[in-house]
C-alpha cells in the first residue's frame, strides 16, 4: 500500500480525459440549440392556434390609443411586452416599467387593421365578456363581436337571446360550407375541365391558321371546332348560372353583430366559415378547436395573402418536388459513381473530375438556380415549346415549373449521392467481387447481384443527405418555379396527372414570403413559424422513411461498413 | 499419352452458347469417369508472370492431371496463390499484370483473344482462403453461378442446390434452412457452402487456395475428407501452408521457391525422397 509512483495524481487520470470532455460539451452544446431551436419553432408556431379568451378593455378618459373614437375595444392579448427609450424587450424587466399589450382585435375590414397596443397604464377596466363571439372568415381574417340577431330569408329574425340561436347559427354556416364546397366543384372542376378544353380548341384552332388550311374546306377541322366550341359554350352557361344561383344564396342570410367599439356590422352568413364562443368553452372543447385549427393548416388553402388559412399546397409541392429531385438524382449519381468508381481508368482525368465533383458541392446554391434558369428553362423548355406546343399561346415548358425546379436542385446534389455511393461501392469486401467473378459472372452481373444490394445502405444515407439539402433549398427555386399563390396543385385527376409544367408552392419559399413580403406582418408571424415547423417536420419524415429502409437493408446484407 | 477430347462443342472459342446452359446433358461435362483419362488436363508451358516489372513466376512449366488432387506447397511469397489465381484468369483484374508463356486446357490456351474470360470461369470453380459466401440465402448462394449463366428453370435450380450441397457434405445441415441468411452458418459450414458453390456448375477444374487455413482442426479433416470424395469428379488444385495436409490428400506436389518450380512428383515421392535439397530441406522443416 504505499505510494509507487504508479499512484501519483498525474497517472491517475488516464491521458486525453481533457479531451474526451470538450468532445461531450460539443455534442452537448450542439443538441441543446438544436433542441432549442425545435422547442422554439414549436411554441411560438402551435401556441397561436390554441383558442384564446377575448378580452374587452375600457381605456381611461382622454387615452389616446382609443380605437375609432371608442374608449372600449376588445381582442385576443398577444404578447405583453416592457417599452423602454430605445425599443423594446419582451417580459422581464422592472415591475414598474412602463408595459404595452399587442391585442389582436380581429375586423380588418372595420378597423383598417388587426393588431393594436395598448399602454398597460391606460388601461381603466378589463372585463370578460360572456357572448362574445370569433368567427372565422374567408375574407379580412377572423371577426370578433357580439352577435345581435340572424335576419333569415325565410324564417324572419333570431334574436341572439333566443336560445335557438346558436344551433340556428351553426346549421346555416354548415349549409353555407357546404354550398361554397358545391360552387367550387362546379367552377374548379366542371368549369374547369371545359376551360381547358376550350384552350385546346383554341390552340387547334391557332394550328390550322399556321398550316394554312382554309375555313370554307369542306369536312374541315373549323365547323367541327366552331360546333364544339358552342357546345361548349351552353354548358358553360348553364354551369355558371347554376354558380350564380348559390353564390346568391350565400347572401340569403345576414348576421348582425356589434364590435367591442360599440358599431353595428352586417355580414352574409355566407361569408363565414366557423365560430367559437372564447369566453364560455371549456378545455376539452378547447383542445378539440385546437386540432381542428391545426388540422385546417395542414389541408387548406392559403386566403387573405398567405396570412390565414392552410398552407396544404405548400407542402403538397414541397413534398413532390423533393419526391422528383430523389428519382432524377438517384440513378443518374449512382450511375456516375459507379462508372467513375468501377470501369473508368483510374487516371488524371478521372482525377480532375472527381474533384469538379467535389467541388461542385461548394457552388452556391443560387449559381444553380441561375444554370437551370438559362439552360433547363430558356434553353430545353424552349426547345420542347417550339417543338412540340407551338399553338400555345403561353409559354408551356419554356417557364418555370415543378420539374425544372426538381432538375436544378437534383443537379446540386448530385455530388452528395455521388460521393456517398462511391464511399460504399469502395466499402464492398473484395471477397464479395472475387467469389462472384469466380463463379463466372461478368462485370456488370457482379455489380449489379452482389456490389449494388450491399452497398445500397450507402446510397441510402447519401439520398438522405441529398433530400436534406435539397428541401430546403429555397434561392434556386424563386427563378425556376416557385410562386407565392397557386391554387391548382401539380398532381390532379385530370390527364397527364401529373404537370409537370406547373409552377407551385413550396414551404421554404412560403416562410420567405410571409416573413419579408407581407403586407401583414402580425398576423404573418404565427404562420411564419407554423411553417418552419412544417418544412422541419416534412424533412424529419422525408429521411426517417429513408432510414427505416436504410435499416431494413443492413439487417439484409450484413456486410459493408455503412 | 496425348489423349485429348476435341469435338467443336469442346473448342473453348466457340464455346460461349454452350457455357450459358450447363446441365448434365452438356456434353461439355468431360469430367465423366467414362471418358478417357488425360494426363495433360491443365498444361503450364514456360510460363514467367510479371506484376508491372517485378517477376513473380519464372518460366513454369508442369502439367495437371485429370481427376488428381495436385497440391502447390512452398513458403510465403514463393508465388503458388498467383499460380492458381492465373489458372481462372483471376490476376486480370490487377492492374499492369502481363505473361509470356502459355497456359492451355485441353490444349486450348486460356489467353486465346477469341476466348471469353467469363466463359473460362464459368468451366472452374474457385474456393477462396476466407469463406466469402454471398449476403444472400443458402439456396441463391449456390444456385448463383447457374443464374448468372441464365438458368430459370426451378427444378433444374433445386436439382443443382441439393446435388452439390450433398457433394460438399453440407446438404444434411443446411437442406432445412435453405431459405435462410448464408451468414448464419459456422465458418466450416461457410466454406463448404462456398465448396459446394463453386461446383454447384458442373466446373472441370476445381481451384483452392488454402481452403483451411481460417478454419479449425475438425472443420479442416472435415473438408480434407471432402476433397478427397471430390477428386472422383473434379480435378482439384490446391495451394497449401500446411505440408501434412499435401501429405494427405493430394496425388502429385509442386514445390516453388521464389517463383520458380524446384520440384514437381507424386507427393509420396516429394515427402519420401525428394530429389532436390531444396524440396527436402522445405519439407522436413528446416526453412519455410
Amino acid at each position: 500500500m504505499s505510494t509507487t509512483p504508479l499512484n501519483n495524481r498525474r497517472s491517475r487520470r488516464p491521458a486525453g480525459e481533457s479531451f474526451v470532455w470538450l468532445a461531450a460539451m460539443g455534442l452537448t452544446i450542439g443538441l441543446a440549440m438544436i433542441l432549442g431551436l425545435l422547442g422554439l419553432v414549436v411554441v411560438k408556431g402551435v401556441e397561436p392556434f390554441w383558442p384564446k379568451r377575448v378580452v374587452e378593455i375600457t381605456l381611461r378618459a382622454g387615452s389616446e390609443h382609443a380605437l375609432q373614437g371608442s374608449l372600449t375595444l376588445g381582442g385576443e392579448i398577444v404578447m405583453q411586452r416592457v417599452k423602454t427609450s430605445h425599443g423594446v424587450s419582451q417580459a422581464g424587466g422592472n415591475a414598474d416599467a412602463p408595459r404595452e399589450w399587442q391585442l389582436f382585435v380581429g375586423n380588418k375590414d372595420a378597423y383598417g387593421l388587426s393588431f393594436r397596443f395598448v399602454d398597460a397604464t391606460d388601461i381603466a377596466a378589463i372585463r370578460h365578456p360572456q357572448d362574445v363571439v370569433r368567427f372565422e372568415r374567408i375574407e379580412y381574417g377572423p371577426a370578433i363581436g357580439i352577435p345581435v340577431a340572424l335576419e333569415t330569408s325565410r324564417n324572419g329574425m333570431i334574436s341572439s337571446t333566443n336560445a335557438e340561436f346558436e344551433s340556428a347559427l351553426r346549421q346555416r354556416i354548415d349549409d353555407s360550407n357546404k354550398r361554397r364546397r358545391a360552387i367550387e366543384r362546379i367552377e374548379r372542376t366542371e368549369i374547369g375541365t371545359i376551360n381547358r378544353e376550350m384552350k385546346d380548341l383554341a390552340i387547334e384552332r391557332a394550328a390550322l391558321e399556321r398550316r394554312g388550311v382554309e375555313r370554307s374546306e369542306p369536312g374541315s377541322r373549323w365547323e367541327a371546332i366552331a360546333a364544339r366550341e358552342a357546345g361548349l359554350q351552353k354548358t358553360y352557361a348553364a354551369l355558371a348560372a347554376r354558380a350564380r344561383e348559390l353564390r346568391d344564396q350565400h347572401d340569403d342570410d345576414i348576421l348582425v353583430y356589434r364590435l367591442l367599439t360599440g358599431a353595428e356590422m352586417r355580414m352574409p352568413v355566407g361569408g363565414v366559415i366557423d365560430f367559437i364562443y372564447p369566453n364560455q368553452v371549456g378545455n376539452l372543447e378547447r383542445l378539440q378547436v385546437f386540432f381542428r385549427n391545426i388540422w385546417v393548416l395542414l389541408s387548406d388553402e392559403p386566403r387573405e395573402a398567405n396570412t390565414d388559412g392552410g398552407i396544404f399546397p405548400a407542402i403538397f409541392g414541397t413534398f413532390l418536388m423533393t419526391l422528383l429531385m430523389s428519382i432524377a438524382v438517384t440513378p443518374f449519381g449512382v450511375l456516375a459513381a459507379i462508372y467513375l468508381r468501377e470501369y473508368a481508368t483510374q487516371g488524371p482525368l478521372v482525377r480532375a473530375v472527381r474533384i469538379a465533383i467535389n467541388n461542385l458541392a461548394g457552388v452556391p446554391s443560387i449559381v444553380f438556380g441561375v444554370f437551370g434558369l438559362g439552360f433547363f428553362v430558356y434553353f430545353l423548355g424552349g426547345t420542347i415549346d417550339s417543338l412540340l406546343f407551338p399553338d400555345h399561346p403561353s409559354a408551356v415548358f419554356g417557364t418555370g415549373g415543378i420539374l425544372w425546379a426538381s432538375l436544378t436542385l437534383a443537379l446540386m446534389t448530385a455530388p452528395v449521392v455521388i460521393v456517398a455511393t462511391e464511399e460504399a461501392l469502395a466499402s464492398v469486401t473484395r471477397g464479395a467481387r472475387e467469389g462472384s467473378l469466380a463463379c463466372g459472372a461478368s462485370k456488370w452481373q457482379t455489380i449489379q447481384r452482389i456490389v449494388l444490394p450491399a452497398a445500397a445502405p450507402g446510397i441510402l444515407t447519401g439520398l438522405i443527405l441529398a433530400m436534406a439539402r435539397g428541401a430546403g433549398e429555397v434561392a434556386p427555386l424563386m427563378l425556376v418555379g416557385v410562386v407565392k399563390l397557386q391554387r391548382d396543385l401539380p398532381f390532379s385527376l385530370d390527364f397527364p396527372f401529373v404537370h409537370l409544367d406547373q409552377k407551385f408552392m413550396h414551404l421554404g419559399f412560403h416562410v420567405y414570403d410571409l416573413g419579408f413580403q407581407s403586407p401583414d406582418s402580425d398576423a404573418a408571424k404565427p404562420m411564419v413559424f407554423a411553417t418552419t415547423l412544417l418544412l422541419i417536420g416534412l424533412v424529419i419524415v422525408l429521411n426517417l422513411m429513408a432510414i427505416v429502409i436504410r435499416e431494413r437493408l443492413r439487417r439484409r446484407y450484413a456486410t459493408g461498413a455503412f | 499419352m496425348d489423349v485429348t477430347q476435341h469435338n467443336g462443342a469442346d473448342s473453348y472459342a466457340g464455346s460461349k452458347a454452350k457455357a450459358l446452359h450447363p446441365g448434365p446433358d452438356n456434353d461439355m461435362r468431360a469430367s465423366n469417369p467414362s471418358q478417357p483419362f488425360d494426363p495433360r488436363l491443365v498444361s503450364i508451358e514456360n510460363y514467367d508472370f510479371f506484376y508491372g516489372t517485378a517477376q513473380v513466376l519464372h518460366n513454369v512449366t508442369f502439367e495437371i492431371p485429370e481427376r488428381n488432387v495436385t497440391a502447390l506447397i512452398g513458403p510465403s511469397g514463393c508465388g503458388k496463390s498467383t499460380l492458381l489465381r492465373n489458372l481462372n484468369r483471376m490476376n486480370d483484374l490487377i492492374d499492369g499484370v502481363h505473361h509470356r508463356g502459355d497456359i492451355k486446357i485441353r490444349e486450348q490456351s486460356i489467353y486465346h483473344p477469341h476466348l471469353e474470360v467469363i466463359a473460362l470461369r464459368k468451366r472452374i470453380g474457385m474456393v477462396f482462403q476466407k469463406s466469402n459466401p454471398f449476403p444472400k440465402t443458402i439456396y441463391e448462394n449456390v444456385v448463383y453461378s447457374l443464374r448468372v449463366a441464365g438458368l430459370k428453370n426451378k427444378a433444374r435450380l433445386d436439382e443443382a442446390v441439393e446435388r452439390s450441397l450433398s457433394a460438399a457434405a453440407l446438404w444434411d445441415e443446411a437442406k432445412d434452412r435453405l431459405h435462410t441468411s448464408a451468414l448464419g452458418l459456422s465458418g466450416g459450414q461457410q466454406q463448404r457452402l462456398c465448396i459446394a458453390r463453386a461446383i454447384a456448375n458442373q466446373p472441370e477444374i476445381l481451384l483452392m487456395d488454402e481452403p483451411c487455413s481460417a478454419l479449425d482442426p475438425i472443420a479442416t479433416s472435415r473438408i480434407e475428407d471432402l476433397i478427397l470424395q471430390l477428386k472422383k469428379q473434379f480435378t482439384i488444385v490446391i495451394v497449401t501452408h500446411n505440408m501434412q495436409q499435401a501429405a494427405r490428400i493430394a496425388d502429385r506436389t509442386a514445390f516453388f521457391y521464389l517463383g520458380r518450380l524446384i520440384e514437381y512428383d507424386a507427393t509420396s515421392k516429394i515427402f519420401t525422397s525428394p530429389a532436390n535439397k531444396q524440396t527436402e530441406d522445405y519439407v522436413t522443416g528446416r526453412f519455410g
